[in-house]
């Protein structure tokens, strides 16, 4: 039962991050695509106001992974999952380098495209279908490449 | 380059960032994850049981945001000038890439730069550079 109520309490705090994270979206103007690209358009009339969005979420963010490295579990009490691999490889950055082309084309990352599904836009709808397609490619390539070398 | 003062929001974008930064530490302390959408949904494609609710959650989260919002203030702007066609190419780029890298905005950018990971912060300047070098060509060099 204490289980069972622990794993709700976690959904709940799941959903609280997502809906949270959602309205600094709004807030910020990532969730708007030519917001974002006029960011991104440093010879045409430069909108900076991105850069203060990452350094807003960044000075907090600093807070709380500070606390969150110096602990085994979580306040919830559920195991701390944060990333241990510490390796630059072609794969982060060569995949980085292709996601910023992405990024680039259509002023879209995989956080704000959920926002503009829940707008209703009929253009986030095809963004964030391709993405889920995009993701499957990658699963399929992986699963190949993994009974290829066996 | 020169600034547009007339679109720069600075204090709606600090405040944003804040919003954004308070989410992701409530996720981390609490629920002991990264805020990385890419992260996020790239488990959903290798299913444990246990696993899918949180992460559902979290996107469920996401996608409810603005209808919350339109209950206590009218949304911003939102305006995408970019085709069908290229919504749906960029759409494929962004779902391969990111997992390619293992992150996108949110899990390198914000969570990333954060923890301080050199992955991450090699990740993020990677995709700012590139984000930088796609614009100039679309707009100022294809003219479109």
């Amino acid at each position: 039962m204490k289980r069972h109520l622990n794993n709700m309490t976690a959904l709940i705090f799941a959903l609280t991050s997502g809906l949270i994270f959602g309205f600094g979206l709004i807030l910020a103007g990532m969730a708007n695509p030519a917001k974002v690209l006029a960011f991104l358009d440093l010879a045409g009339a430069w909108d900076p106001s991105l850069g203060l969005v990452m350094g807003g979420a960044i000075a907090v963010g600093l807070i709380a992974f500070t606390i969150a490295k110096k602990r085994h579990l979580s306040y919830l009490g559920l195991s701390m999952q944060l990333p241990t691999n510490r390796i630059i490889d072609k794969r982060l950055v060569f995949g980085s380098l292709l996601f910023g082309v992405g990024w680039g084309l259509v002023g879209i990352c995989p956080a704000p495209a959920f926002v503009l599904l829940g707008i209703g836009s009929m253009k986030g709808v095809i963004f964030v279908v391709a993405m889920l397609i995009g993701m499957g490619i990658y699963e399929l390539l992986e699963s190949c490449k993994k009974s290829g070398s066996q | 380059m020169f600034i547009d003062w007339n679109n720069f929001t600075p204090w709606s974008a600090l405040a944003g960032g804040v919003v954004i930064g308070l989410a992701s530490a409530l996720f981390v302390l609490f629920n002991g994850r990264i805020a990385g959408i890419t992260g996020i949904l790239g488990g959903l494609f290798r299913p444990m049981l246990r696993d899918i609710g949180w992460r559902l959650a979290f996107i469920i989260g996401l996608i409810g945001a603005p209808f919350i919002w339109q209950l206590f203030a009218p949304l911003p702007d939102i305006q995408i000038d970019a085709s069908e066609a290229l919504l749906a190419v960029a759409g494929l780029i962004v779902g391969i890439s990111t997992r390619y890298g293992s992150g996108c905005t949110s899990g390198h950018g914000v969570c990333g730069i954060s923890r301080l990971s050199p992955r991450s912060i090699w990740a993020t300047l990677a995709f700012m550079v590139t984000g930088f070098i796609t614009v100039y060509v679309v707009r100022h060099l294809l003219g479109a």
